[in-house]
């Protein structure tokens, strides 16, 4: 038991004589299968790292096993902290509100503000127009936000709320106090697409609602600018760093939708809104010469509405790795008419030298990988190019359209491609039948590979979203040419760090337990 | 190109909804050359069958679950073009056309048809089907507005003008109110109109004047009364409208007319539905019910 002198966790309480005797004594109640019976448990476990039952397992249908990806209003959430103080606003149930807070606070350690109405059992009956009506008054005199984006959950999108004829409702019954207060609405239903569609839906509305012009009127337009969207990026490090190059060629280059400062707060008072983009420079998007996208596949009902509505100049690029990062330089200076910075250049230079200096190391390493589809194409490529192995590629919100093809010219260029994978719409119970019957070397993934690191014994290397179980990660970059040096560092380690796994034991294997590596 | 017009049936179920609308919109395509794309908003997928000669065209959401996503799905897959005259390709009679898409649900008494309509509205839009030359989109939509879903074609964007079919019973006349209740809630933050009620006769006592009146009474106009004919009936065996079965009978151009007045209707107006017991006195004000007594109500019959 715990003695209030020396307060011990979990982890050491339960080895206590008393509780291992108490687990003992309930065994007996335990049925016949399972637990009590190690033969059975230890044969199934082995069964299901066969191929038998792999092939089993690749037919199944209809039901997701942890899965590798989350939900829409996720999303949304992210994109609506990308601006200056702004409430997510999620019209439906509370509790959904409350894993996206805490999904969110546990990967970052920050707070999230977010806000629901609360819909409960009448609202699902009669709709939830009066919940967003006092929800929103409540809202903004509560918070004093000053924009309040709107998303929804599986509840409000099931019973057909019209969200749209909802927020000019409630707008029009506040007594003017929503008067001067933007609310984007988008219809964000979590059994549709991913977190990175519920993003789009998100920026899509916040751009359409801050950007909106009366019939013949033309926005002001200033061709020197640039808009850069990131996307669903929980690398702060990475916002940072885009933002850092971007500086290097032109001070007209903002970032739309910037989420950095709201997860990464200083010790002192709580303030519940930090940084984001403002306002004012979202509302005068539309009038910019480009707008450059660095996930193409989390803005695509985004990228309509700049290409067709705005009729703007729409690029995409995805700085990971070195090539990409590459691209999105060459593709700054050719926008900007500026040549590429001396400072870039060297930076470029040092990393290819650090590359250089592993290259042998990772070369030829075999890995499984998982996560979105644009952080993929960015880390795949960067894996390719020092000479890695991914031979699994595994997106459980593949895009339908596209993204195959597109990873599939990645993988070409690997000098072991026939080895390579790509394993779309598939999730992480699917991954463990790969893992056991294709084994590699590594896998790169998030937080939830980490019962495949306990079954398979395959080291995790986590670089992903999200990340609950290690610190500070996400204020790194993996953008740029000093994320990529992250990415390198990061990885070469976790080989190094096995090979010493490998070659410690005495008068065995440690004729390789070398000092220098 | 002239700018699209969203327009919606609705009435209750039976009432010959689906029957009118396709026999009215085969009458735009026929006589007037328009170019239509229908959205039947029914799970039991009837909006498009007498156009298309088929038992039941398959539906967004039975080819969604089949694929397993509506996200897999291919425009063509589930928006067909209609038979014969109908079809884009054939201009031997008109150069109007009519394409066709049901959203279809699941069977009664399990799951949500009224998010089979948003998921298939919603695919529709994405998926450009509204962004082809069309001068109307046609929503055919069940029953009462049960449920938000099948407020789905009347949200802000969709369709601007309803039109109501009824008849001249008391349910019915009933279903077209509280339509008119349903259209009114999203009338005042919205653009959509009640454009008029249809009445399909059922040949009831007085029907003409009643359902005249009733429309007065909601603020709207009885835009046209189809009379009750046999011709129907035969064309509907043949999966066939009656302007296309027989373009020359008297029924053909009782659609043709409505058709002509539904192209040329200015009428849209905000609602203004009847409370309960003004719709039963109207009932009785035409002789349907008789003055019933306070001390009758609930009391059986005299032998």
């Amino acid at each position: 038991m715990q003695d209030v002198e020396n307060i011990v966790n979990g982890q050491k309480l339960f080895l206590k004589p008393e509780y291992q005797e108490v687990f003992k004594n309930k065994k007996q109640f335990e049925s016949n299968t399972g637990s009590t019976n190690p033969e059975k448990v230890i044969e199934i476990a082995k069964w299901t790292t066969t191929w038998e039952y792999r092939e089993k397992n690749l037919a199944r249908e209809h039901i997701t096993i942890n899965p590798a990806k989350a939900c829409q209003p996720l999303g949304a959430v992210m994109a609506a902290l990308g601006f200056e103080n702004t409430m997510p606003y999620v019209h439906g149930s509370h509790g959904c509100v409350a894993y996206f807070r805490s999904y969110f606070t546990r990967h970052f350690k920050e707070p999230t503000p977010c806000v629901s109405d609360s819909m409960s059992e009448s609202a699902a009956v009669f709709g939830g127009l009066s919940n967003m009506k006092e929800g929103l008054r409540n809202c903004k005199a509560l918070y004093k936000p000053d924009m309040i984006a709107v998303s929804t959950t599986c509840m409000a999108e099931v019973i057909g709320d019209d969200l749209n004829a909802f927020v000019i409702g409630a707008r029009k019954d506040a007594e003017g106090e929503l008067d001067n207060t933007p609310i984007p609405a988008a219809h964000t239903p979590s059994f549709v697409g991913s977190h990175i569609t519920g993003y789009d839906n998100m920026m899509n509305a916040i751009l359409q609602e801050l950007n909106m012009v009366e019939e013949g009127v033309e926005a002001p337009k200033d061709a020197e600018r640039i808009n850069i969207i990131p996307g669903f990026e929980s690398y702060l490090g990475s916002l940072k760093e885009v933002k850092k190059i971007a500086s290097m060629f032109s001070d007209k280059i903002v970032m739309i939708g910037d989420h950095e400062d709201q997860w990464n707060t200083p010790a002192g008072e709580y303030k519940l809104f930090a940084g984001g983009t403002p306002l004012s420079v979202a509302k005068t998007a539309r009038g910019a010469g480009t707008t450059i996208s660095l996930q193409k596949y989390s803005t695509q009902a985004t990228a309509k509405t700049i290409k067709g509505e705005w009729k703007q100049n729409y690029v995409t690029c995805n700085p990971i790795g070195l090539g990409g990062t590459d691209e999105f330089v060459m593709k700054l200076s050719e926008l900007t008419g500026k040549p590429v910075p001396a400072e870039l250049t060297k930076l470029r230079g040092q990393l290819v030298d650090a590359m250089q200096d592993s290259y042998p190391y990772m070369h030829g390493k075999k890995f499984a990988i998982w996560g979105d589809p644009d952080f993929l194409l960015g880390v795949v490529s960067f894996l390719v190019e020092m000479g890695a192995i991914p031979v699994h590629v595994l997106c459980h919100n593949a895009p339908r359209k596209n993204w195959e093809k597109e990873m599939q010219a990645i993988l070409d260029k690997c000098t072991f491609k026939e080895e390579c994978h790509i394993w779309a719409g598939k999730d992480l119970w699917h991954l463990r039948s790969l893992l056991f019957t294709e084994p590699v070397d590594f896998m790169i993934g998030n937080v939830y590979g980490k019962e495949l690191y306990r079954d398979t014994k395959i080291p995790l290397i986590r670089i992903g979203f999200p990340i609950f179980d290690r610190h500070h990660l996400h204020r790194y970059s993996i953008s740029g040419y000093e994320g990529a040096l992250n990415l390198l560092t990061w990885i070469t380690n976790s080989v190094l760090d096995a090979l010493d796994e490998e070659t410690k034991e005495i008068a065995k294997t440690d004729y390789f337990f070398d000092c220098v590596r | 190109m002239a700018e699209l017009r969203q327009i919606a049936f609705y009435g209750k179920g039976g009432i010959g909804k689906s029957t009118t609308s396709q026999n009215t919109l085969a009458a735009m395509a026929h006589y007037f050359g328009k170019k239509i794309l229908i959205v039947g908003c029914d799970p039991k997928a009837d909006s498009t069958r007498l156009i298309l000669h088929e038992k039941a065209q398959c539906t967004i959401m039975q080819l969604a679950s089949e694929a397993g996503t509506v996200e897999d799905l291919e425009l063509e897959d589930v928006c067909k073009p209609g038979a014969a005259e109908f079809d884009p390709d054939n201009t031997d009679i008109t150069e109007g056309f009519i394409m066709c898409a049901e959203s279809g649900g699941p069977e009664p008494g399990v799951g949500c048809a009224g998010r089979g309509v948003i998921t298939a509205i919603n695919f529709l839009e994405e998926e450009g089907a509204y962004d082809q030359d069309l001068d109307f989109v046609s929503y055919d939509v069940l029953g009462d507005v049960v449920c938000g879903g099948f407020a789905m074609p009347i949200r802000e964007g969709k369709a601007q003008e309803i039109y109501i079919v009824m008849s001249g019973e008391m349910m019915a006349m009933y279903a077209a109110n509280n339509i008119s209740k349903g259209i009114l809630k999203y009338a005042n933050t919205g653009g959509v109109r009640l454009a008029g009620l249809i009445c399909n006769a059922r040949m009831t006592d007085r029907e003409y004047d009643l359902a005249k009146h009733l429309a007065e009474q909601i603020g709207t106009q009885l835009i046209h009364f189809v009379p009750r004919s046999n011709h129907v009936q035969r064309a509907e065996l043949r999966r066939m409208t009656v302007v296309e079965f027989a373009d020359k009978t008297d029924q053909a151009f009782e659609y043709k007319e409505l058709a002509r007045k539904i192209i040329d209707n200015d009428l849209k107006v905000i609602p203004k539905p009847l409370e309960m017991d003004d719709l039963e006195a109207l009932l009785m004000e035409f002789g349907l019910e008789e003055e019933v007594e306070a001390d009758a109500i609930g009391k059986k019959a005299s032998a």
